[in-house]
């Protein structure tokens, strides 16, 4: 009984590590769009570099954790629901992962009167995402605190929502960007936008889990 | 000759085997808490330790509601109570080992010409009510408990998971041995006045008296149905009768235990007696009735949506109807067996003992020895009647 003890302290270690990964994620990601915003381009090459560590780190992490879950049939009744909520969770930080690369990639020209609107996105679209890390982590330790977080990630994807579209309608009406370029631009807005969007789904599936586990 | 008897008892074991045990490791098996063959091994160990050790509280009340005394009856009755197990759950009406085996046990009252003794008759029908109810306050109370504590301490899903696991397999084990303290009384009981086993000593180490003998054979039996054919009832019980939590069924497998244990310990009976309070009577109960009336305890608790309250009608009409089917069977069966296999299903015996009947018998008892009483009055008979007239 007492090595099944210690392999379940292993697992706790080892989800609390994997939700770490996804939150230290959302902050490289955030210092990442400073970075380019600021044309700092060695600095935002290491931030890509630390997301790319950290998402594969959390890959790994979710790997072993579902794969303890259902070879010591741990919480067989919550194990479906855990699964699905790390799976959910990884869109997170690979979507920022993704977003940032393409920033890479793509070299998207940003105009100085727009740096301020992307940061703002950028920001609110990660505190979405560390809010939905926050009640999962609450999830496993603390089911009553669940809703305390839930209701800032559905907070801060409206705010995610409203600031997108406010960068979308500034970068329309500029005059000096042509066609091209504002659509180039909206795609980015859309694709940070996307972290948020994916917050909350995590966030809508811990809801009903929440439910499930009361007992 | 006297293990063919035998086997009736056996069989009524069996089928005791494969259907309560799922009621103690079903939902633990079914929501995969507890491997099926741990469970098995625990149950099955723990019903025999329980049938041996405490199985005698609950067959001295059965034994006094009537003391089947030929052991070919003792096979009918517990052949009938069987059959009317097997019967009823074909036919799919709820029903109760120990209602079985006390309607089969009026039946040979009936038939033999016995008297049934109404004190434990009451006693017995009274806690088949109680039980539910009492199952069920104490679900409640612990689940309402529960609740409270998983509530506010802060501990990790994986933990409260370990731990449940954990209490399961406890409880499992607390449960197999008061099913098998309580319900061995059904299996063996009838078997208690006619078996012909003597003590037996294992390396001078464990004595066991016959009847001990007698419930390790009936444990024995009711471990086989846990081996051989629980796992399917335990399919039914955990997957889609009852779909509930492992915190959830951890309460429900408590209460029910502590009511089997309640109505099975001779050792808390003395316990309240020798503090003053009233006894328990020490009854067989059904496991089932008590899974029930603890999940509707629970539901209660919960606000009361999702109870099906119709199964407790159901159970009201199997007080009734097990009983009397099973000691209608037994009636004819003990017939059948009398007169078609010319087999003595009880042996005659007066309502006094055979030394007063010898008294009575000899002739130096005459009415003239009576004289000395002439003359003498009583208080309320002759005396008064004098003084009246006076």
């Amino acid at each position: 009984m007492a090595i099944l003890f210690r392999s379940t302290k292993a697992l706790e270690g080892q989800i609390d590590d994997y939700l770490d990964a996804v939150s230290q994620g959302m902050i490289v990601f955030v210092e990442g769009i400073k970075d380019y915003l600021a044309g700092d381009q060695a600095r935002f090459g290491e931030r890509i570099k630390n997301i790319g560590v950290l998402e594969s780190r959390a890959d790994n992490l979710r790997r072993d954790i579902e794969n303890s879950l259902y070879s010591q049939s741990l919480i067989p009744e919550h194990r479906g629901d855990v699964l699905g909520l790390l799976e959910s969770m990884d869109d997170v930080i690979d979507t920022a992962k993704e977003t940032l690369q393409q920033f890479s990639v793509e070299n998207p020209y940003i105009p100085e009167g727009l740096n301020g609107d992307f940061l703002e996105l950028a920001r609110v679209a990660t505190q979405a995402a560390e809010t939905v890390v926050a009640a999962t982590r609450a999830f496993f330790r603390d089911l009553n605190a669940v809703k305390d977080h839930l209701h800032k990630t559905y907070f801060f994807e409206k705010e995610a929502d409203k600031t997108g579209d406010r960068l979308k309608r500034k970068v329309f009406q500029m005059e000096a960007l042509d066609l091209a370029q504002k659509i180039h631009l909206r795609y980015f807005a859309l694709h940070i936008d996307n972290i948020a969007d994916e917050a909350e789904a995590v966030a809508d599936r811990l809801a009903i889990y929440s439910i499930k586990r009361t007992i | 000759m006297i293990l063919f008897f035998l086997t009736s008892g056996l069989f009524l074991g069996w089928s005791l085997g494969a259907n309560d045990a799922a009621n103690v490791f079903g939902t633990a098996v079914g929501s995969k808490m507890i491997r099926f063959k741990t469970a098995a091994a625990v149950s099955a160990f723990f019903v025999v330790v329980g049938a041996v050790h405490g199985g005698s509280g609950a067959a001295d009340t059965l034994g006094n509601l009537g003391a089947v005394n030929a052991i070919a009856g003792s096979f009918i009755v517990a052949f009938s109570a069987a059959f009317t197990v097997f019967w009823m759950t074909r036919i799919k009406l709820p029903v109760s080992t120990s209602q079985a085996i006390v309607g089969a046990i009026i039946g040979w009252n009936l038939f033999s010409g016995s008297p049934t003794d109404y004190d434990s008759l009451t006693k017995i029908v009274l806690t088949w009510v109680v039980c539910p109810m009492l199952s069920g306050v104490i679900a409640a109370l612990l689940f309402a408990v529960f609740r409270f504590y998983l509530n506010r301490v802060k501990v990790h899903l994986l933990r409260v998971d370990m731990h449940t696991r954990l209490g399961l397999l406890l409880v499992g084990a607390f449960g197999s041995y008061s099913l098998g303290a309580n319900n061995i009384a059904n299996v063996m009981g009838v078997f208690v006045p006619a078996h012909p086993f003597g003590e037996i000593s294992f390396f001078g180490l464990l004595t066991l008296s016959g009847t001990q003998v007698l419930f390790l054979l009936g444990g024995m039996a009711i471990a086989v149905g846990i081996f051989t054919y629980s796992h399917k009832v335990i399919d039914t019980v955990g997957t889609s009768v009852m779909r509930i939590s492992p915190v959830v069924a951890l309460v429900v497998v408590l209460a029910q235990s502590i009511v089997l244990f309640v109505f099975a310990s001779e050792g808390l009976e003395g316990w309240l007696l020798s503090h003053g309070l009233p006894a328990v009577p020490l009854v067989p109960v059904s496991s089932s009735h008590a899974v029930v009336g603890a999940v509707i305890g629970i539901g209660l608790v919960k606000g009361g949506r999702g109870i099906r309250y119709g199964v407790l009608g159901e159970i009201g009409a199997g007080w009734v109807a097990t009983p009397v089917v099973a000691g209608v069977i037994t009636f004819v069966a003990l017939f059948f067996l009398q007169n078609v296999f010319d087999q003595k299903v009880y042996e005659p015996r007066g309502l006094a003992s055979e030394p007063v009947v010898e008294q009575l018998m000899s002739p130096r008892e005459t009415t003239s020895e009576m004289s000395v009483l002439n003359g003498r009055v009583s208080d309320g008979g002759e005396d008064s009647r004098a003084r009246a007239s006076s």
